[in-house]
């Protein structure tokens, strides 16, 4: 069996925020993930979709050991980050790199393109001498398909596509292993898009990287990811493979999902009832008992806001965190009121 | 009568590095109930359309041509005339919700603002209907909600009272631009489906300014595909989809991940990037990147009719039969 590369237990990442007024303080934490487990294997992509405030970014960022976790255990081929110097973790930090979400707000304005993807081997490789440095950066220019002569230009001369190339090449010019893609196509245009993410699939196998993929939108993640991880509100809904995932959604979350991605087919698209879910997310201060999700759900039972749904492991190897997922299978979306713009607290 | 005539609008921007060509001559009609579609990626000058037909251009702003609501030129009117149409009879909802409502005013002063403005109504009468516009819209609460500032409510929420906020004058064009685009994709399906159920009821007509396929095939009745500020196709929803005659329309609904299709290839990207609207394009804007281009390319082609109401800006015939998958 293939063993994971990156492995996270029951990670937590609080934050203290104060809800108190201008006459009082009172602190409180935010659970922005909230034990999360999951496993990423070698040259795999691991898609992480959720929406605003689900916790992904945070995520992210306390992967990179950018953001301090509370508890738990994130293992880096053995090496446990959690609680570890930041000299140790900046040393591993050449092997796990991150795209951003905007590409050009990423990089510096006042560097050209050469400076800003020599500057991590200025870092990591500091016994590198300048001619070793303009060769390893054309040749990954090259790979990430911007011309030679680009080199010397500045971000604001390049469109935000070829900006994310240049995120992408200054990822990959120190070798990492695992590469963490933030929202790194949801500022670009369709067209563009498709460029960036079959670029990264290419640089991929042609690397052996594993990609974590982060995005707001399944249709993307879904295509780009060999597994999926569903979050909401700090928490993971449902881990599945890209098949089940679309074909099989055990949770209710994944399956209002799938509903709401419009089709670019009108016949299909008006044929299509419209299943929206009620409400927004609750507040993070304030999450609810029991299962995160309930207050939205339209399968929710007396039982989901009595107690918390273990991320439960199936015969397939799918993990979902539901009370009645054997029954949201197969059900159809229950008759709801007119899609309405929230529940009102009773 | 069309309600909107547009014809050969050209809108272009003075600025430090030079003249910005953002929209080159563009011309359409929107029937009164009529849902129509404009579609384009970043800097194709959809946005910039909508801000010329309401007057709200940047002061660098130029815009000529014709826009034409009712008979009545709309492009140099005087700011007094246009006053009085904008908002009653056109208005607009735009991307960001949260900071186009005013921070300092309840959602209810805002909303009655509205009509004690333009329809001059007493302050209680307009609270009476602006309550009554917030049931509509289905948020819950309407009484509670008018005493509420914009912080104290979701980006959907805030969507939800800027729609209710359009339609308050039942106005005959609704201008909405990206008005999803900044919301999660569960509140996003919400939203549309309101804006789809307040469109068969009222005869307002929308102009839906969108980047996302999947949102014009769900709401809209025609859809005019713009490019570097020009029309490339125009069709009414099914034959645009079932039929793409443009090759950047073609690989425009190419590019879009759809969930409904097992793909585990790669993505149908279109090649290189977007023109630079500082040099007005020579021939046709799409050339570089399109996979058909030939000779002929160089020259610029006319938007020009096709049949059964369908219009095309391209020299090619037709396009190449699809290749299977494979």
């Amino acid at each position: 069996m293939r063993s994971p590369v990156l492995k996270v237990r029951d990670l937590q990442v609080h934050f203290r925020v104060d809800a108190g007024s201008f006459f009082r303080h009172d602190y409180q934490s935010i659970r922005a993930v909230d034990g999360v487990s999951f496993d990423v294997f070698p040259a795999e992509t691991l898609g992480i979709v959720g929406e605003s405030g689900c916790g992904k970014s945070t995520l992210a960022r306390a992967l990179l050991g950018l953001q301090r976790a509370r508890s738990g255990s994130i293992q880096w081929l053995g090496d446990e980050f959690v609680g570890a110097s930041e000299e140790f973790l900046r040393k591993k930090r050449r092997e796990i790199q991150i795209i951003f979400q905007d590409p050009s707000g990423s990089l510096d304005p006042r560097m050209t393109i050469g400076e800003i993807v020599a500057e991590p081997l200025k870092t990591f490789f500091p016994s590198m001498s300048k001619l070793q440095v303009r060769e390893r950066v054309s040749g990954i220019l090259q790979m990430v398909g911007l011309r030679g002569d680009q080199t010397n230009r500045y971000p604001h001369e390049f469109s935000g596509g070829q900006c994310q190339r240049v995120g992408i090449a200054r990822a990959l010019v120190v070798n990492p292993r695992l590469v963490v893609c933030d929202e790194p196509v949801s500022a670009l245009d369709v067209s563009i898009q498709a460029q960036i993410v079959n670029l990264l699939k290419d640089l991929q196998k042609k690397l052996q990287l594993s990609l974590i993929f982060i995005a707001h939108d399944l249709s993307v993640v879904r295509h780009v990811s060999d597994r999926v991880l569903v979050m909401y509100l700090g928490r993971v809904m449902e881990v599945a493979d890209r098949a089940s995932i679309y074909h099989a959604p055990r949770h209710p979350y994944t399956r209002a999902l799938i509903e709401s991605v419009p089709i670019p087919d009108p016949v299909r698209e008006r044929a299509r009832a419209r299943r929206s879910l009620q409400g927004d997310m609750p507040s993070p201060l304030h999450p609810p008992s029991g299962c995160v999700f309930r207050t939205r759900c339209p399968f929710a039972i007396d039982r989901c806001a009595a107690e918390v749904p273990e991320l439960e492991e199936l015969d397939d190897g799918n993990r979902v965190a539901c009370h009645r997922h054997r029954e949201v299978l197969s059900a159809p979306w229950p008759e709801t009121e007119e899609a309405d713009e929230e529940t009102s607290p009773t | 009568m069309a309600l909107l005539e547009v014809r050969d609008l050209t809108v272009s921007f003075s600025t430090p590095e030079g003249v910005v060509h953002a929209v080159n001559g563009i011309s359409f009609d929107l029937d009164p109930g009529e849902t129509l579609g404009l579609v384009g990626e970043s800097g194709s000058g959809k946005t910039q359309t909508a801000l010329a037909l309401m007057g709200l251009l940047a002061e660098n702003g130029q815009a000529s041509g014709s826009v034409k609501f009712r008979g009545q030129e709309l492009l140099g009117m005087s700011l007094q005339e246009l006053t009085r149409v904008r908002g009653s009879k056109i208005s607009m909802i735009f991307q960001d919700p949260v900071s186009s409502l005013n921070p300092y005013m309840t959602i209810g002063e805002q909303l009655v603002e509205v009509l004690t403005h333009h329809r001059n109504l007493k302050r209680r009468e307009g609270k009476q209907r602006a309550i009554e516009m917030l049931r509509q819209v289905r948020l819950s609460d309407p009484e509670q909600r008018m005493k509420q500032y914009p912080h104290e409510l979701s980006g959907g929420m805030c969507q939800r009272v800027m729609i209710a906020m359009g339609l308050l004058c039942q106005p005959d064009l609704l201008i909405a631009d990206e008005p999803t685009t900044a919301l999660d994709v569960t509140v996003q399906s919400q939203i549309n489906s309101l804006m789809g159920e307040l469109s068969t009821q009222s005869s307002t007509a929308i102009l839906l300014i969108t980047h996302d396929l999947g949102v014009v095939a769900g709401l809209c009745d025609r859809v005019l595909v713009m490019y570097a500020g020009q029309e490339m196709e125009m069709a009414d929803v099914d034959s645009l989809f079932a039929d793409p005659r443009h090759p950047y329309t073609e690989g425009l609904l190419n590019s879009v991940p759809r969930l409904d299709r097992d793909e585990s290839g790669l993505f149908h990207a279109i090649p290189g990037n977007p023109p630079n609207l500082l040099e007005v394009p020579e021939g046709c804007p799409f050339r570089d990147r399109c996979t058909y281009a030939w000779e002929k390319c160089r020259e610029r082609p006319v938007f020009e009719p096709i049949g059964e109401g369908r219009f095309k800006r391209c020299h090619l015939d037709a396009l190449p039969p699809k290749e299977e998958a494979g």
